[in-house]
C-alpha cells in the first residue's frame, strides 16, 4: 500500500497550478481523502500530483445573500463550524467522521461524484455550480458548470484533465423554505445506502436522492402535496437503484422511498415552522 | 499499605505507554530495515507458468527478488502441519512461496527486497507472472460437489471426516433417540466468514550478525516461532532468538506460525547479510492471512413435552479454505463446546472440512464456538417456540445440576483430553442474567425484543506454560512468563499475582512476556489460556522465591520460618515488626559475593562475616540468588461460562437493527482483575456484534474477495456498540492453585445466538443465517409477506 512514484507539485498560486496541470497533466490534491487511498492501493498512477493546498486564497468561504461560494480548499470541518448554509450545515454532519471532515474539502467531494455522497445532492437540489479554470495559452480561463452537468456519471464530473475546481457556489434556501436530509448508512459515517435531501416551500417541493442513481437523482414535485406518501412514490419511481454487497436493489428500492417521505414530511414541517403557517 | 492486589480493579500498567503513543510496535522497530514486499497471486486457482523478473530489475534501490527456485531445500519446504489428527486424512500445507499452483488470491508467489517499501512495490508491479487459470472451487456448495479439486489429491476436496457419537443411558445412539422422541425438529443454520482482524497487521523484522539470528515478529507464540524458524534454517537453538514486541491484537491469526514471511525475511537477513523487515498491509492482512467462522449447520433433534433434549444430531459441513496448518481445531471446537451448559440425553455430531480456493481457516477469537453456540442456542428458542414456552425454562431444564459437576461430557475435547467440566453454576447464572436484563418484566412488542444465549468455554488448555521470578538486590521483583501478549494487560494482572504472593509494592514488580530471551519455554497466548496457565505457573514460581527468601531471612532474623510474614517488601516476624529485613537485603544474601559493587552487596562478600566457614558459601542443594522457575502444565481444561442477553429495536420501516442492551453475566472463576476482565468482555461483546450485524468475507464466483478493505468489510465503529452491562459470578476452578479460568474469548461467543434470539422475539420470523443486515431483514419480511 505505497503509491507508485509521482512527481510532485506545490504551485503557490492559481495561476501556476493551472500553468503547471496544462504542462505536466496529472491529478490535483486537494484534501487527498479519496485520492491518497486510490494511490495507495495502486488503483491511480498519474504521473504528476498537482497539490493546491498551498495557493492562496482557494480556502475562501465567501458568503453573499445570494449563496454561499466555498473555495477548493476549504475543509468540510471548516464550512461546517461556519455554519453559513444550514442545508449544507446539515449534510456535512453526515459526511464520514471527524477526521475526514478535517481533511477532506467540499469542492473535493463533489469533483469526486460519488453517487452516494452527501454534498453532490446539496449542490444539485440547490441548482448550484462549480467554478473550473484552466491554462489557455495566455491567462486563466474560468468556466461555470451548473450542478445539472456537473455529476456525469458515478465517480465522473465534468471536470477536464486540466481543469481545477477552484469553487462550488450553493445557492441560499428561498425564505420561508424547510429542508431535510435523511439517509441510511450501515455504520455511523459511512457512505449511504441510500439517502434523500429535501427542500419544500410553501409552493414547491425538491429532492434530491443519493445511492439509488448514477448521479444525484433529482425530482422536482412541484405544486406542494398533502399526500407525502404519494409524493414518495413519485420519487421512487424516478430512481432506478442497484444492488451490491451492502443492500439489494430492492431495499435501495424500498429506502429511498421511505426517506423521501420522512425527509419531506420533516422538510414541510420546519418550512411552515418558518413561515410562521 | 496493601499488598494484596488479587481480585483487585488495577489499572492497566501499560495503558499510558499503550494510550500515548510510546507503545513499540513491529513497524516501530528496525527503521533502517531493508523492506520485503511480496508479488501475491491475482488467481483464485491458477498455475504458475513462468515469472519473469527483468523488468523489475531497474527499480532504483532493488536488492534481491526470489522464488520458490532460489530458495534453499529446506526454507522451501511446505510449512509445518501443526496440529496433526487421524481424522485429517488430507492435511495440506502451503509453500513459503508459490511452488507451482496458487490457491487463493493473495498467496505469496514473489518476494522482494529492496531499500524500502516503495521501491519494493515499485518492483512487485513490474514482475509478470504467467499464470494458468484453473477453474475455483468457492463455497461450501462447490466444495462438497467435488467436481473441481482444489488439491490434486484430495478426491471431494476433504480434508478431514469425524464422526463423534454420546450414546444415552440406555446405550441407544442420538439418531435412534430422536426417531422416538415426542417431537423432532430439523433446520439448517449458516454463519459466514469473518476474520480475526487486529489493528496490528502481521509484521517480522530479522537481524542477523554472522552468527545469531535475532526475529522480532507480531505473533502470538514467540518460543514456537524461534523452533519453526530455526528447524527452517538449518540453525542451532541458542542461535536464535524471538522476541514478540508491543502487538497490536492477535485474536487467533497470530497463532498460526510459521507464516511464510517468518521463515523467509529471517532467510533474506541471512542470506543478505542485511537487516530485512516486512511489515502486513490491510489488503494483505486480508487476503493472505486467515479467516474463519464460515459453516454450514444442519441439525436434528427430539425432545420431550417438558423441552429437555433426548437426542442431537448435527452434521456440519466446514469451509476450511484452502490450506489447513492448524489442523481442524476449529471443527472440533464447535462439536465439543456446542453442548454449551446443557446434557442432551445422546448427541452425534459429524463434520466434513472441505477445501476451497479461498483464504485458509484458523482460530478466530472464539475458535469455532459462536458457530456451536449459534447451533444449540437457535435449537433451545426453537424448542420454546414449538413448545410455547418461556426460552428460559427450556434452557433451565437441560442444564447440568450444580450438583454434578465434574461433569463429564464423554467426549475428547481440542486438547485430546476428556470434556470435563470442572465445576460451574448455571442456574444461579440464569437468574442473574435474568435479573440484569431484566427477563421477566420485558415486553415485547413489534419491533422489540429480547434474545438470549449460554455457552461453556474450555480455556485454559495445556501443554504447560512457565513464569521466572527473580528478586534482585534493589528489591525490585522481575517477573517474565514466556507466552506473548496482545493488549490483554498482562502486565497488570501477572504483576498482581505476584505482588499478591510475595508481598510486595505492585509498583516494584515488572513483567515481561514473549521474549525467548527471557524465558524460552512457553506454548503461547491462546484459547483464554494466559491468566490459566501462566498465571498459575507465575504464582507457583513466587511460592517457591517466598519460600527461599523465608529461609534466609530466617536465618538473618535468627527466627523459625513459619513465623515469619512478608508485607510491603519486608520479612519480618509476625507480631514484631521491629523484627525485620527487606527482601532486598535478603536478595544480597541470597547471592554470595566476591566483588562488591555497592554499600548493600558488600554485606554478601567473603570477608563481612555473615556465612559460616564451615559450610559452602551456596549450601548443597541452593542456587545463588533469589529467584524460582516453575511450571503450571493443567491436567485438562477448565470450563468458564457465561449468559447474554440482549434488547434489540428494528425500524419498522427502513429494517435498521438496533441493540438497545446488552447484559452479559460471566463466570471466569476467581477473577485476578474485575476491570480487565470487563474489558475483555467489552471487546468481545463489539468483536460479536460485528459478526452478528456487519462483518462478512464476500467472495464472488472467481474467487475474488471483493471487500477486502476497511471501507467494504463493516468493521464496527463506536457508534456501534452499546453500553455492555456486567455481572460476575466467581465459582472457582478446583483443578488450579489460583481457581481462575480464562476470559479472553467470552464476550464474543454466544452473540449471533443473542441477537438472532432477539431479532425473532422482534420481529416474529425464523433468523438461521448470521450476519444479517437491513437489506436482509427487509428480505425476510417480504418473504414472511409473501
Amino acid at each position: 500500500m505505497k503509491p507508485p512514484p509521482f512527481a510532485y507539485h506545490a504551485p503557490r498560486d492559481l495561476v501556476a497550478a493551472v500553468r503547471t496541470l496544462a504542462e505536466v497533466g496529472g491529478k490535483v490534491l486537494a484534501g487527498g481523502q479519496s485520492l491518497i487511498p486510490m494511490l495507495n492501493m495502486r488503483l491511480a498512477a498519474p504521473e504528476h500530483l498537482v497539490d493546491i493546498n498551498r495557493v492562496a486564497g482557494l480556502d475562501e468561504i465567501e458568503v453573499t445573500p445570494a449563496g454561499v461560494r466555498v473555495g477548493a480548499t476549504a475543509r468540510h470541518a471548516d464550512v461546517e463550524a461556519a455554519g453559513v448554509h444550514p442545508l449544507l450545515t446539515r449534510a456535512l454532519k453526515l459526511v464520514a467522521h471527524p477526521v475526514i471532515r478535517n481533511r477532506g474539502t467540499v469542492v473535493g467531494s463533489l469533483v469526486h461524484a460519488d453517487p452516494a455522497a452527501e454534498l453532490p445532492a446539496v449542490l444539485a437540489l440547490l441548482d448550484g455550480r462549480v467554478r473550473l479554470a484552466r491554462w489557455d495559452g495566455d491567462g486563466v480561463a474560468v468556466r461555470e458548470v451548473p450542478a445539472a452537468d456537473f455529476f456525469v456519471g458515478p465517480m465522473e464530473s465534468a471536470v477536464e484533465p486540466d481543469e481545477v475546481a477552484v469553487s462550488a457556489f450553493f445557492p441560499a434556501l428561498a425564505p420561508g423554505s424547510g429542508f431535510a436530509f435523511e439517509e441510511v448508512s450501515r455504520r455511523h459515517g459511512d457512505y449511504a445506502l441510500a439517502g434523500v435531501c429535501a427542500v419544500v416551500t410553501a409552493r414547491s417541493a425538491k429532492v434530491a436522492c443519493i445511492g439509488v442513481g448514477p448521479v444525484p437523482v433529482v425530482v422536482e414535485l412541484g405544486e406542494a402535496w398533502s399526500d407525502w406518501r404519494a409524493a414518495a412514490a413519485v420519487v421512487r419511481a424516478a430512481t432506478d437503484p442497484e444492488g451490491d454487497i451492502h443492500a439489494s436493489a430492492a431495499y435501495r428500492g424500498h429506502l429511498v422511498g421511505v426517506l423521501a417521505e420522512r425527509a419531506l414530511r420533516e422538510a414541510a414541517r420546519e418550512g411552515a415552522a418558518a413561515r410562521g403557517a | 499499605m496493601t499488598t494484596k492486589l488479587f481480585g483487585e480493579p488495577v489499572q492497566r500498567r501499560e495503558d499510558p505507554r499503550l494510550l500515548t503513543g510510546n507503545g513499540r510496535y513491529l513497524d516501530d522497530l528496525g527503521r533502517e530495515a531493508l523492506a520485503a514486499a511480496f508479488v501475491r497471486s491475482p488467481h483464485a486457482h491458477a498455475r504458475v507458468r513462468d515469472i519473469d523478473v527483468t523488468a523489475a530489475l531497474d527499480v532504483e534501490g532493488l536488492v534481491a527478488v526470489y522464488t520458490w527456485e532460489d530458495l534453499p531445500e529446506r526454507v522451501g519446504r511446505a510449512l509445518p502441519l501443526l496440529i496433526p489428527h487421524p481424522a485429517l486424512t488430507h492435511g495440506r500445507t502451503a509453500y513459503p512461496l508459490a511452488r507451482d499452483v496458487v490457491r487463493h488470491v493473495g498467496e505469496p508467489v514473489v518476494m522482494v527486497v529492496a531499500a524500502d517499501r516503495y521501491a519494493a512495490e515499485d518492483a512487485c508491479a513490474l514482475i509478470e507472472v504467467d499464470y494458468e487459470p484453473l477453474k475455483p472451487v468457492v463455497g461450501l456448495e462447490e466444495a462438497v460437489q467435488g467436481a473441481q479439486l482444489v488439491h490434486e489429491d484430495v478426491p471431494g476436496n476433504v480434508g478431514a471426516h469425524l464422526v463423534q457419537e454420546v450414546a444415552a443411558a440406555d446405550g441407544r445412539g442420538a439418531r435412534e433417540a430422536i426417531e422416538t422422541a415426542p417431537h423432532t425438529l430439523a433446520f439448517r443454520l449458516d454463519i459466514e466468514r469473518s476474520a480475526s482482524m487486529p489493528l496490528e497487521g502481521r509484521g517480522v523484522y530479522a537481524r542477523w550478525d554472522g552468527r545469531d539470528l535475532r526475529v522480532y515478529s507480531s505473533t502470538q507464540t514467540s518460543t514456537s516461532v524461534r523452533m519453526a524458524v530455526a528447524a527452517a534454517l538449518g540453525l542451532p537453538l541458542p542461535q536464535v532468538e524471538v522476541i514478540a514486541p508491543d502487538v497490536g491484537g492477535g485474536f487467533g491469526v497470530k497463532i498460526v506460525h510459521p507464516w511464510p514471511e517468518e521463515v523467509l525475511v529471517p532467510w533474506a537477513a541471512m542470506t543478505l547479510g542485511r537487516e530485512v523487515k516486512w511489515t502486513e498491509d490491510r489488503r494483505e492482512h486480508f487476503i493472505s492471512s486467515a479467516h474463519e467462522r464460515g459453516q454450514v449447520q444442519y441439525v436434528r433433534v427430539g425432545f420431550d413435552d417438558d423441552g429437555r433434549v433426548l437426542g442431537l444430531d448435527v452434521t456440519i459441513l466446514h469451509d476450511h479454505g484452502a490450506y489447513t496448518p492448524y489442523g481442524i481445531i476449529v471443527p472440533i471446537v464447535t462439536s465439543t463446546q456446542l453442548l454449551g451448559p446443557y446434557k442432551p440425553g445422546s448427541y452425534r455430531v459429524e463434520f466434513t472440512a472441505v477445501y476451497t480456493n479461498t483464504v485458509q481457516v484458523t482460530p478466530y477469537r472464539g475458535a469455532g464456538r459462536p458457530q456451536g453456540v449459534f447451533c444449540m442456542e437457535r435449537t433451545m428458542d426453537k424448542i420454546a417456540r414449538y413448545l410455547g414456552k418461556d426460552r428460559t425454562q427450556v434452557r433451565e431444564a437441560n442444564f447440568i445440576r450444580p450438583e454434578e459437576f465434574p461433569y463429564d461430557q464423554k467426549m475428547t475435547f481440542q486438547d485430546g483430553r476428556p470434556l470435563i467440566y470442572d465445576s460451574g453454576n448455571y442456574p444461579e447464572m440464569l437468574r442473574m442474567i435474568k435479573e440484569l436484563i431484566g427477563w421477566d418484566s420485558f415486553e415485547a412488542g413489534p419491533g422489540r425484543g429480547i434474545g438470549i444465549g449460554c455457552y461453556v468455554e474450555g480455556t485454559g488448555v495445556g501443554p504447560y506454560e512457565g513464569g521466572h521470578v527473580q528478586i534482585t538486590s534493589d528489591g525490585r521483583v522481575h517477573v517474565s512468563t514466556g507466552l506473548t501478549s496482545q493488549g490483554q494487560g498482562h502486565e497488570t494482572a501477572f504483576a498482581q499475582i505476584a505482588a499478591t504472593e510475595l508481598g510486595v509494592p505492585i509498583e516494584r514488580v515488572s513483567v515481561v512476556t514473549g521474549d525467548t530471551r527471557r524465558f524460552g519455554y512457553a506454548v503461547g497466548t491462546f484459547a483464554s489460556r494466559a491468566a490459566v496457565v501462566s498465571g498459575n505457573a507465575i504464582a507457583l514460581a513466587c511460592r517457591k522465591v517466598r519460600e527461599k527468601a523465608l529461609r534466609i531471612a530466617a536465618d538473618a532474623l535468627e527466627a523459625n520460618p513459619a513465623d515469619l510474614e512478608i508485607a510491603d517488601g519486608v520479612v519480618h516476624v509476625a507480631g514484631t515488626p521491629s523484627a525485620a529485613v527487606p527482601l532486598s537485603t535478603v536478595a544480597v544474601l541470597a547471592n554470595p559475593l566476591r566483588y562488591a559493587f555497592d554499600e548493600e552487596t558488600a554485606k554478601a562478600t567473603q570477608f563481612a562475616g555473615a556465612a559460616a566457614p564451615d559450610r559452602p558459601p551456596v549450601a548443597e542443594g541452593e542456587e545463588p540468588g533469589l529467584e524460582g522457575r516453575d511450571y503450571y502444565s493443567p491436567i485438562r481444561s477448565t470450563f468458564a461460562a457465561g449468559m447474554h442477553a440482549a434488547i434489540v429495536e428494528t425500524d419498522p420501516d427502513t429494517a435498521e437493527i438496533k441493540v438497545v442492551r446488552y447484559a452479559v453475566v460471566h463466570d471466569c472463576g476467581r477473577l485476578i482483575n474485575p476491570m480487565i476482565v470487563e474489558g475483555q468482555i467489552h471487546g468481545g461483546v463489539a468483536q460479536g456484534i460485528g459478526g452478528a450485524l456487519y462483518e462478512r468475507m464476500v467472495y464472488d464466483q472467481h474467487g475474488q474477495l471483493v471487500n477486502a478493505s476497511f471501507m467494504d468489510f463493516l468493521m464496527p465503529y463506536a457508534t456501534e456498540i452499546p453500553h455492555v452491562e456486567t455481572g460476575h459470578l466467581e465459582t472457582p476452578s478446583p483443578l488450579n492453585p489460583l481457581g481462575v479460568k480464562g476470559a479472553g474469548e467470552a464476550g464474543v461467543i454466544p452473540v449471533s445466538a443473542v441477537i438472532a434470539s432477539a431479532l425473532e422475539d422482534a420481529e416474529g420470523i425464523e433468523v438461521n443465517r448470521m450476519p444479517i443486515s437491513p437489506s436482509e431483514l427487509f428480505e425476510l419480511r417480504a418473504a414472511r409477506m409473501g
